[in-house]
């Protein structure tokens, strides 16, 4: 990854957040995963500067934190979109074609699995199990959920979904 | 015509998959019809009703009619259900699935079902510690702290012969009394609540829909064991029911049933809810206690087991979810009444999660000894479009597929694991002949790989080799010996992996070998995917006398294969076509054959 050299890469806002983080979980055991999963609701991310910053106020050693938070797949190192759509790929999805779901989705938008829009609006996450199984296959949009999709359901849902975007994403 | 409006109830189910069906909009309905006609009917809101085939589901309890459940309601029926029903106490019997009193259809789903672990699911407010204490809530801990000692509930955990529903079915009482036995003032007691099994939701379910009972199982278990700490660690993609959760251990802190000198017995236990990265390896007890402790969450070697050193180095107990939900009501009703359900080795009853080619899909509680066929059949209803009936993947990403020739088998610990499967935590997807089973276990397979944590060698190398002659197969590309190398590489991984990751992840590998050894040979020797699924090994064409030209197919088509004039036969160019079966599915005449 990336080495942004320090701080440098952190605005000053972000700093202060991961400081007031760090002070608030200071004397609780086994804090790093709550601290970094706080530190990335507010910030929306864990870039290299953030992970270094909290090392340096918290006393864990850099490796160990990039080490944990490696390990997890909640969390990021690269910005996400303004939405999120985690596409279920759950078994009950899986057998009633979420593969197609997928297919439709990211070819609406033409990005890879877990790649983001160009203009920064969707991240396409496939994600393990939603456990709405009933209703496979399921996406969820942020916080909404879409059950019995067809892959042009979920294409018109995600087309237009918030705010119409452009028509630039789609293949022909 | 007399005013029912004050003596009917209406209850809605706002778990993650009604909420996902459109229950919220549903609730925002009948509270909109209730302000607009001045009605003071109360309008609550419960957990999982089990029915998840027919979300969203409304409850209408009136005195004098009983219960009346309906389904897939959409926000156009609200008002006739509250003008009808409501109003003018006549239930609307064609929305209706379930009716005291009278019986529909519907009601072959709950004949077999013993409801024990989900005795308040559905039918209370998850976020009432009233509504649970009313449906006999905290009786059991009461009864455990008044009139027990900790030697007695380990006992009584024993003659239940309740046994470890996150999948290994390891006797709890025997598990609680390892802990309760080692020395020392410290002692943990965690719940396992990282449901990670795609395709299985119970824990989420029990969660949402009833906290309340697995906080007291919770704080049963610390009393019987000794310890004055627990944790509950959950997924982080269950959002709602960390929420609850935390509610549940606010309230119930409140009212004395946690904290300090519980119920004036002198106990005090506190609990706190850790909110999981994303690691499905953290279902294995040592890894979970890792992450706790804010640690990669890896797996170390057993002995010693978490019993005698876990969290921090201290005795500690964990059980899953559907565990300790178990609990309060086996200490409540006695082990002999648990102890009726089930068969020799497994007794009281098992949650499944019921999903994939069912009619009936949702969240089933059954006793141990029903066969498989009896809840695919009887419970879930068979198999939708009049399709057949392939097999059954019991246990997730750890299990297997048993196919017809098993599924008389009763449900029972040993039973399952004879067929290759396992009991596991409780999924169970159904598949018709539409399923490939090669692509099943290359599913399953490719999940374990990404999941393996990396320190086994052969979990870590030995699945990538499997996903990749897997992958081969199923692009049609598998060569000869290819079978039997997953067979080989599967029994090494087997036996060679340190935790239950590695020793079961070849299992929907090995047991599709078992049962499908054709299907994985039509795949390798003759490129040919007899499900029609493996997209590599397909081909498209358009059958000219079926094609009467009407362009259907030309407009469906996303990559611009399909050609032809109108009112004439079309052509499907193979080099274009990406087998994405719109064409198939915008054929109104069957025209397009898929081999």
């Amino acid at each position: 990854m990336a080495n942004t050299a320090g701080p440098g890469g952190a605005t000053p806002e972000q700093l202060s957040i991961v400081d007031r983080i760090v002070a608030e979980f200071s004397t609780s055991r086994g804090a790093l995963i709550p601290m970094l999963q706080q530190v990335q609701a507010e910030i929306g991310y864990l870039p290299y500067a953030i992970m270094e910053r909290i090392a340096e106020r918290s006393g864990v050693p850099p490796a160990r934190i990039f080490g944990v938070a490696s390990f997890y797949s909640q969390f990021r190192f690269e910005p996400v979109g303004l939405h999120i759509i985690r596409v279920c790929e759950g078994t009950a999805c899986h057998v009633q074609g979420a593969v197609d779901i997928v297919e439709a989705i990211c070819d609406e938008f033409g990005v890879a699995e877990g790649g983001t829009t160009e203009d920064g609006k969707f991240t396409v996450e496939p994600v393990a199990c939603l456990g709405c199984c009933s209703l496979a296959p399921v996406i969820m949009i942020d916080e909404d959920t879409f059950g019995r999709l067809t892959p042009e359901q979920a294409r018109d849902i995600v087309r237009n979904y918030g705010t119409a975007r452009d028509e630039g994403g789609a293949k022909a | 015509m007399p005013d029912r409006s004050t003596s009917s109830k209406v209850t809605i189910g706002l778990s993650s998959c009604g909420v996902a069906a459109g229950a919220a909009q549903v609730y925002e309905a009948f509270r909109r019809e209730f302000d607009e006609r001045g009605l003071s009917t109360p309008l609550r809101r419960t957990g999982c009703i089990g029915m998840c085939y027919r979300e969203p589901l409304v409850d209408v309890d009136t005195e004098g009619l009983g219960r009346v459940t309906y389904g897939g309601v959409t926000t156009e029926q609200v008002a006739r259900i509250v003008e009808e029903h409501i109003i003018g106490g006549k239930p609307v019997e064609e929305f209706a699935v379930r009716m005291e009193g009278k019986r529909l259809e519907d009601e072959a789903y709950y004949d077999r079902q013993v409801r024990l672990v989900l005795r308040n699911a559905g039918l209370i407010d998850p976020e009432s510690i009233d509504e649970y204490i009313e449906a006999g809530g905290y009786q059991g801990l009461t009864k455990a702290l008044t009139e027990m000692t900790p030697e007695e509930i380990v006992e009584t955990m024993k003659e239940s012969g309740l046994r470890g529903r996150g999948g290994a079915g390891f006797p709890t009482g025997v598990k609680w009394d390892l802990a309760r036995q080692q020395p020392g003032d410290v002692k943990y007691v965690i719940v396992n609540a990282d449901e990670g099994d795609p395709g299985a939701f119970m824990d989420r379910s029990v969660l949402e829909g009833d906290p309340h009972s697995v906080l007291e199982g919770l704080t049963i278990a610390a009393y019987a064991i000794g310890a004055s700490e627990g944790y509950i660690y959950a997924r982080a993609e269950y959002p709602l029911a960390v929420r609850r959760l935390k509610m549940a251990i606010a309230d119930s802190q409140e009212r004395g049933f946690l904290g300090d000198d519980i119920l004036g017995s002198g106990f005090s236990f506190r609990v706190s809810v850790k909110e999981g990265a994303g690691a499905f390896v953290c279902g294995e007890e040592t890894a979970l206690i890792a992450s706790i402790e804010g640690q990669r969450g890896m797996p170390r070697l057993r002995p010693p087991f978490p019993a005698a050193k876990g969290l921090w180095g201290k005795p500690t107990n964990i059980n899953n979810v559907e565990t300790y939900a178990n609990v309060p009501w086996i200490i409540t009703n006695g082990a002999a009444a648990y102890a009726a359900y089930g068969t020799e080795t497994s007794k009281g009853t098992k949650v499944f999660a019921l999903t994939g080619k069912i009619v009936r899909g949702g969240l089933v509680e059954v006793p141990m000894g029903i066969t498989l066929r009896d809840v695919i059949f009887e419970v879930g209803g068979g198999i939708p479009d009049g399709r057949k009936f392939k097999a059954v993947q019991l246990g997730g990403p750890s299990g297997g597929c048993v196919p017809e020739e098993h599924i008389d088998i009763k449900i029972d610990y040993e039973s399952v694991t004879k067929t290759g499967a396992i009991m596991g935590s409780g999924g169970m997807v159904v598949m018709d002949d539409r399923t490939c089973m090669v692509d099943i276990a290359r599913f399953f397979l490719q999940f374990t790989q990404d999941e393996s944590c990396g320190k086994c060698t052969f979990c870590r190398v030995g699945t990538k080799r499997m996903l990749e002659i897997l992958d081969r197969i199923t692009s049609g590309e598998g060569r000869e010996g290819d079978i039997e190398r997953l067979e080989e590489l599967g029994k090494q991984i087997v036996s060679s992996s340190l935790c239950g990751l590695g020793q079961s992840a070849p299992n929907p590998v090995l047991t599709t070998i078992r049962y499908f050894r054709d299907e994985y040979e039509a795949h390798v020797y003759e490129k040919r995917c007899p499900a029609l699924v493996c997209k590599p090994l397909l081909t498209y064409e358009i059958d000219p006398d079926k094609c009467i030209g009407c362009t259907l197919c030309v407009r469906a088509c996303p990559v611009g294969a399909v050609s032809g004039e109108r009112k004439g036969p079309h052509v499907i160019d193979t080099e274009l076509c990406t087998k994405c079966d719109a064409c198939r599915k915008a054929c109104k005449f069957e025209a397009v054959i898929v081999s």
